[in-house]
């Protein structure tokens, strides 16, 4: 992985108590691609966001973000909401955090906060309505206009992000994420819950941001139909430890995970599945 | 209150048992309570009497209402059932309340007209704006920022007694002392939020009312400073541009000024209008903060903050803003209560005074700027009214708070109204 790496993560170890949830952990994830994380329940891989973004501090071990203007970022340093605002490291939940009462409008500007919370001056030229601050307020409209557009999310605009079925709140989430401008995404089981359509449609989502939009995919995925389709390398976490990494082509056929997720109940047939 | 939820009716044994289980809780309630009464016979004894028929009477009542409640319940649940989903935003439903609202203001102006020689209906008017203003301030805290604030009073105290000192002590006036009161609230805030940026819900509460009690502890005693127990007295009235409203013939007297015949209730009219315009300054600025980066971000924050942070929003200064702001506002209506008062005490700034406003906010709607108004109404109004049956005066307050929370358990106006709805290509937000 010479090719300018976007993120290093070297020697990282998260300890809970007596638990070593994420065991020396080394990994580079390249810059323009779709980098998948793959383990049984219980691998560490949410772990290994929460030390991303700022949520965890690790025991011991750096994580930096090499950010194509501001240079090598060391996130461990920093605060969860500097991750994405300095760093522009964002991420999703596997248990979606949507603002439910609020709308889905709403919440793609509230994703915007810095931004517009600049041009408001301490809400001071927000108050008196100086162009400035419509000005901003527009263009943080259009932009959140614009990503429910290629998200085919326009219909649900104006409602309660909450009250909308499931894979929309999932993509509603990830158009959210999308409007703060990371260079990097983390999606954390962006598939669970998704119909088999719903699925496939996540697929040619993540595809067409990777590709088309230029934003790096850190992708945690349970569903392999999503994982091997789309993922440009994997890496594959077991007991907090990296058992395998490499091209999906290679990772199916790997003995390391296949024993490893011989206790699983049905991944052979989810990968079977994926390869057909 | 969760049964109630599923739809499924109860059968005929299991409704009896229900009301059963009920009316065994009043017969143990009520045998001390009514069953059991004394009376003075002179002397030094007190002589027991019983009330069975009346503790019969009671527990009697408990049972059909019981049996009454569930039927009514059971309604309710099937007419929720039948409702359709959450519709997108109703545009038609908040322009009904910018109706009533406006109405509402309408109203408000009229009041010294409708009630120009009833003192009485003028103080008592000014008091519920005093609430209305508090709730509205308390309101960014608890209802848009969703931080549970059981000390609100101290703001109040704060500047209540940064005006009653600023003008005892070095002749400051009202208009002067607004705005440092103002900010020496806002800075108390800060006190107060910066310790307890991490808690939140029951913690939170519990530290916000104890520093609710140290200010008014150090206030109690700390008598050089404050006055003590004894409060500070003589606090100056506000006046308008220099000119006072006092008896013809004193010192900067309007009714000279005007050449009109002085009446002592020209000073309540003012004050009555006084309060009226700093509730309505501070609606429109909480209103105006609710559109801006650092309103939604408090509606965010009450949401999810750990999305917050994950979306890059620094959630500490946030939060800070919503305690300065919350308490800022506090301390302006505390001006204006000393200004009013003409005297204060620590006694007025108790944990119940806390307690009735936020009661205010969360019986109204947290977030809800006209359930506020409502609240205020129905919890300064109803002891009011109540004191002519002035024995049942605290029963029926407590039953009206019971029964706005069974029937509306959000508050009297539970609707969220979108900070911003997007209508078309060229439709400019609202
Ligand atoms: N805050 C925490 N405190 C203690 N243990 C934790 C904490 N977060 C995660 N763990 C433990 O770390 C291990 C890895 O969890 P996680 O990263 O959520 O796994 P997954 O790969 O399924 O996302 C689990 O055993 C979990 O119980
Ligand atoms: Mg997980």
């Amino acid at each position: 992985m010479s090719r300018q790496a976007l993120l290093s993560v070297e020697n990282l170890t998260m300890r809970f108590g007596g638990l070593t949830a994420i065991d020396d952990l080394s990994l580079e994830v390249p810059h323009k691609a779709i980098t998948g994380i793959i383990g049984p329940n219980g691998a560490g891989k949410t772990t290994f966001f929460n030390c991303l973004t700022g949520f965890y501090k690790p025991t011991s071990g750096s994580v930096v973000m090499h950010h194509p203007v501001r240079g090598p970022v060391r996130l461990a340093d920093l605060p969860s909401h500097k991750v994405a605002r300095v760093a522009q490291v964002v991420r999703t939940f596997q248990n979606i955090r949507l603002f439910a009462n609020m709308t889905v409008l709403e919440n793609l500007v509230v994703a915007q906060h810095n931004a517009l919370q600049k041009a408001s001056v301490f809400s001071l030229a927000g108050l008196l309505r100086l162009p400035s601050y419509r000005k901003a307020a527009d263009q943080a409209l259009e932009r959140a206009l614009s990503w429910l557009t290629r998200l085919k999310l326009m219909e649900f605009v104006n409602h309660p992000a909450g009250a909308l079925p499931y894979g929309t709140q999932r993509r509603v989430e990830i158009a959210r994420a999308l409007c703060v401008n990371p260079i990097l995404l983390c999606l954390d089981e962006p598939a669970a819950g998704l119909n088999p359509k719903e699925s496939a449609e996540l697929n040619e989502l993540l595809l067409y941001l990777c590709r088309e939009e230029d934003v790096s995919i850190l992708l945690i995925e349970h569903d392999m139909s999503v994982v091997m389709n789309v993922s440009d390398h994997i890496c594959v976490l077991n007991y907090g430890r990296k058992i395998a990494e490499g091209a999906p082509a290679d990772i199916r056929v790997n003995p390391h995970v296949v024993k490893a997720y011989l206790g699983e109940d049905d991944l052979e047939d989810d990968m079977a599945a994926a390869g057909a | 209150m969760q049964a109630a939820a599923t739809t499924h009716a109860m059968t005929l044994p299991q409704r009896l048992k229900d009301a059963f289980s009920v009316a065994f809780i009043a017969l143990l309630l009520g045998i001390p309570m009514i069953g059991l009464t004394t009376t003075d016979e002179g002397g030094t004894a007190l002589k027991v009497l019983t009330r069975w028929p009346a503790l019969a009477l009671f527990v009697a009542i408990c049972f059909v209402g019981r049996l009454a409640l569930q039927v009514v319940r059971e309604a309710l649940a099937r007419r929720r059932a039948r409702r359709p989903a959450k519709a997108p935003a109703q545009a038609g439903s908040s322009r009904l309340l910018t109706v009533i609202g406006w109405a509402g203001v309408g109203a408000a102006l009229l009041v010294p007209v409708a009630f120009s020689d009833n003192r009485y209906a003028v103080d008592l008017a000014t008091t519920v704006l005093i609430y209305v203003m508090l709730g509205w301030g308390l309101n960014v805290v608890v209802g848009l920022a969703g931080l549970l604030d059981l000390g609100y009073v101290a703001f109040y105290a704060v500047g209540a007694y940064t005006y009653a000192l600023l003008s005892t002590q070095l002749g400051w006036s009202f208009w002067q002392a607004l705005p440092v009161a103002g900010g020496v609230a806002a800075f108390f805030g800060v006190i107060l939020g910066y310790p307890t940026l991490r808690l939140r819900g029951d913690y939170l509460a519990i530290v916000t009312l104890g520093f609710g009690e140290i200010i008014r502890l150090i206030l109690v005693n700390w008598t050089s400073f404050s006055g003590g127990p004894n409060g500070i007295s003589e606090i100056p009235r506000p006046g308008l541009f220099g000119y006072n409203f006092t008896p013809p013939g004193s010192e900067h007297s309007i009714a000279d000024l005007l050449q009109i015949d002085y009446s002592p209730m020209q000073r309540l009219f003012f004050l009555y209008y006084l309060i009226l315009a700093l509730a309505l300054l501070t609606n429109l600025f909480v209103r105006g903060m609710r559109k801006l980066p650092t309103g939604r971000a408090w509606e965010a924050v009450r949401e999810d903050e750990i999305a917050c942070k994950a979306l890059g929003i620094n959630t500490t200064h946030i939060k800070l803003a919503a305690f300065a702001i919350g308490a800022m506002l506090g301390g302006f209506a505390g001006v204006f209560f000393a200004a009013r008062q003409g005297f204060i005490s620590p006694e007025s700034f108790t944990f119940s005074e806390s307690a009735i406003i936020l009661a205010i906010v969360v019986l109204g709607g947290m977030g809800s700027q006209m359930g506020v108004v409502l609240a205020s109404l129905v919890l300064v109004l109803l002891p009011e009214l109540g004191r002519d049956f002035a024995q049942y005066r605290m029963l029926l307050f407590g039953a009206a708070m019971v029964l706005i929370m069974v029937w509306r358990p959000g508050g009297i106006l539970a609707h969220r109204a979108p900070t911003l709805v997007y209508t078309g290509p060229k439709g400019d937000q609202a």
